[in-house]
């Protein structure tokens, strides 16, 4: 494979294009709306109305406004229908045909140009929705691998190191490490056996995050190119794509994706005529949360129970099998490719002076538009969710917003001005996390909230580090009295005090996080809490009443 | 095990393939695979358990996963399953008696923008409502 082949590949694949594509959103949430029905019945009604020659049908990834799906969009014209079905998919094709006879009634048709759409800056999703996940043609004509091709040929590892560093690029896990460092770290350090690996953590564990899935969905071959010139960077041969079993679709696409870039000489030995090689290999998670973590995802990868380790050392020194190891997200490795193709000055200009770039959500809850939104860091809360995300249905106020899963907290709807970026997040007692945005609306009840998260943190500890293992336990114990309204004063305090404990103390980011969403509603929510004990002590009010049942 | 050449980091990836083509992990078939792969059983046994996935009691003739991911829980997921849970006799996690349903939470199925979202016999449903869901499983409750 050289470029004037990658490029006839591309040339080919838009020329055997018909005048009008019809995309058919074949991601899991329209899936799971029967969108597989819609594509078969629009592919019927193309070739039943003589339309075959100028109107192809094409299944595409996430198209985003998943509280519309199943999404079917028409180009050139851009008309998108919204909640398709199989009764009214044959409408979206009557529309087209000259005569212009309608057959029943049309799907709801949904504006591409409201604030939902038109305030996103697509870079890791401009693909997703546009292109078919499983064909790779598809990917290569929309640009895909060329910048794994002007890596290879005109970069050497270290200008791709400073390109990346130079970007402002920050982990898109949550933590938001510099990309740049991390890739420089593993690039330096010795291996004992010469291997070094690259990881791409997929475990999407967060409750309420699926960007990962989708990106992993909709545009597979651009997390291949990313860890492929992750690897060329680092001095890397093998790879791994740590996927959690809980994505079926994910894998199937990623395994699709790795067996057609095979074949094409895009992965593999000697890729581009050059003297580097990268094969990727998938691993399937198990459901545990903690395998997030890089040090569990490691121990995972080793086919083992998936605990973490003290750091340092750093997996980016020792990793797997005890050779550095690049551990990125998926939405990281997704932002290689366009930041290699166009430029890091280009992404630097995009976001803030410490947050660059973009930033995937999963916007959920309480909130008329669900879905996937991709905007630039540094857009207030208080945009997403009235602008982009159109509210509370039925017009109720937001009371607050969730990010960061279990490790996040609440921020209140009195703080919707805060920029979103890392340091910003971080300073009301949040974090970025790895996307998932959950609005909540005022019937959610704060305290129930924060004893669901404790829930899972219990059930997800792994057992290895005490303060985790009984702290969690005990948190939730005390969060399930006060929610029972059994609880006084001294129970809170308790609950405080455990909350700094586990903090402090705990192995790895899991336990260390843990307390989060406990002490956000703490700080933003009291009068919920003290709500729950005035209940007990009012009727009382003597010391002994806690012994005597 | 053969396409994993034996190997044993690929622990998990065998499991996973033991429990598609079986249904669950009994205790022959994990010292089967401990034996092949040169693990110590406890090694083994130390793994399927951890993960919530692998799944060690055999599952009913249909199943029932209810999301009880965030947005899923403040869509109202709990009363969901309470009502599933009232309905079949069972807590989440258990079987019917009869063997007829199995009935399951997941951590998060990524399905938020359609929650709350439930799994019946492994395709997932959106949007689902206390009745909706109720009766599906009527169905398959009946003898």
């Amino acid at each position: 494979m050289n470029l004037t082949e990658l490029q006839a590949i591309a040339a080919r694949e838009r020329e055997g294009r018909k005048p009008i594509r019809i995309r058919c959103c074949m991601a899991a949430g329209c899936l799971s709306a029967d969108s597989q029905t819609v594509k078969q019945r629009l592919e019927a009604a193309v070739a039943e109305a003589g339309l075959a020659d100028r109107v192809e049908v094409c299944g595409v990834g996430c198209m985003r406004l998943c509280s519309s799906g199943p999404l079917v969009q028409v180009d050139p014209d851009g008309a998108l229908y919204g909640r398709v079905t199989a009764e009214n998919a044959p409408a979206v094709v009557a529309a087209l045909a000259e005569d212009g006879q309608a057959a029943g009634e049309a799907p709801e048709l949904v504006d591409p140009a409201q604030p939902f759409f038109a305030h996103q800056v697509p870079i890791v999703l401009e693909n997703s929705g546009q292109i078919d996940p499983e064909r790779i043609e598809s990917y290569i004509a929309a640009g895909g691998y060329q910048a794994l091709y002007h890596a290879l040929h005109e970069l050497t590892p270290a200008e791709v190191l400073d390109q990346i560093a130079r970007s402002g690029l920050r982990g898109r896990g949550g933590a938001g490490y510099p990309t740049g460092l991390k890739w420089a770290t593993v690039a330096k350090s010795e291996s004992p056996d010469g291997r070094k690996f690259v990881v791409c953590n997929g475990d999407e564990g967060d409750p309420g995050a699926f960007m990962d899935r989708s990106v992993l969905e909709s545009d597979p071959h651009r997390i291949l190119e990313g860890m492929a010139i992750a690897a060329y960077a680092v001095g890397a041969s093998q790879g791994y794509a740590y996927v959690r079993g809980e994505y079926p679709l994910a894998i199937r696409r990623l395994e699709l994706a790795i067996r057609q870039a095979r074949k094409l000489g895009l992965l593999g030995a000697q890729i581009f005529d050059t003297a580097f090689d990268f094969r990727v290999d998938i691993r399937i998670g198990a459901g545990a949360f903690v395998c997030g973590e890089e040090t569990a995802l490691i121990a995972s990868i080793e086919g083992s129970r998936g605990t973490p380790r003290p750091r340092p050392p750093y997996p980016a020194e020792r990793g797997l099998w005890g050779c550095p190891t690049l551990i990125n997200n998926v939405e990281t490795f997704a932002n290689i490719a366009p930041i290699i193709r166009n430029g890091p000055e280009w992404f630097a200009r995009i976001g803030t002076e410490t947050s660059k770039g973009t930033k995937v959500f999963a916007l959920a809850g309480s909130i008329t538009n669900t879905g996937l939104i991709e905007v630039p860091m540094g857009i207030s809360l208080k945009a997403i969710v009235e602008e982009l995300g159109g509210g509370v249905p039925g017009g109720g106020a937001v009371k607050a917003v969730q990010t960061g899963g279990p490790s996040g907290g609440c921020i209140p709807a009195a703080l919707f001005d805060t920029p979103v970026d890392y340091e910003s997040l971080g300073k009301v007692g949040s974090i970025m996390g790895s996307g998932g945005m959950i609005v909540m609306d005022e019937r959610t009840n704060m305290v129930e909230v924060a004893r669901y998260f404790m829930e899972f943190c219990k059930d997800e500890s792994c057992g290895k580090c005490v303060p985790c293992r009984v702290g969690t336990v005990e948190m939730h114990r005390l969060l399930t009295k006060i929610a029972a309204g059994a609880a006084d004063e001294s129970d809170l305090d308790q609950l405080r005090e455990l909350c700094q404990l586990v903090r402090e103390t705990s192995l790895c980011g899991l336990g260390q996080s843990a307390p989060n969403p406990v002490i956000s509603t703490l700080r933003y929510f009291p009068e919920e809490y003290a709500a729950l004990l005035r209940e007990r002590r009012r009727p009382t009010d003597a010391p002994l009443e806690r012994s005597t049942p | 095990m053969k396409r994993h050449q034996y190997q044993p980091d690929a622990l998990i990836e065998v499991l996973h393939k033991a429990q598609e083509l079986f249904g669950f992990l009994s205790s022959d078939l994990l010292l089967m695979i401990a034996h092949r792969l040169k693990l110590p059983p406890s090694r083994v046994y130390g793994v399927a358990t951890f993960y919530h996935f692998f799944s060690l009691a055999p599952q009913g003739e249909h199943t029932c996963v209810v999301c009880m991911g965030t947005a899923c829980y403040v869509k109202g997921a709990g009363s969901l399953l309470a009502a599933l849970e009232h309905e079949a006799g069972i807590k989440a996690g258990q079987t019917t008696p009869d063997n007829r349903l199995s009935l399951m939470t997941a951590r998060c199925l990524g399905a938020c923008g359609i929650a709350p979202a439930v799994v019946f016999d492994g395709v997932v449903a959106g949007n689902q409502g206390v009745e909706q869901a109720l009766e599906r499983v009527k169905g398959w409750l009946e003898p």
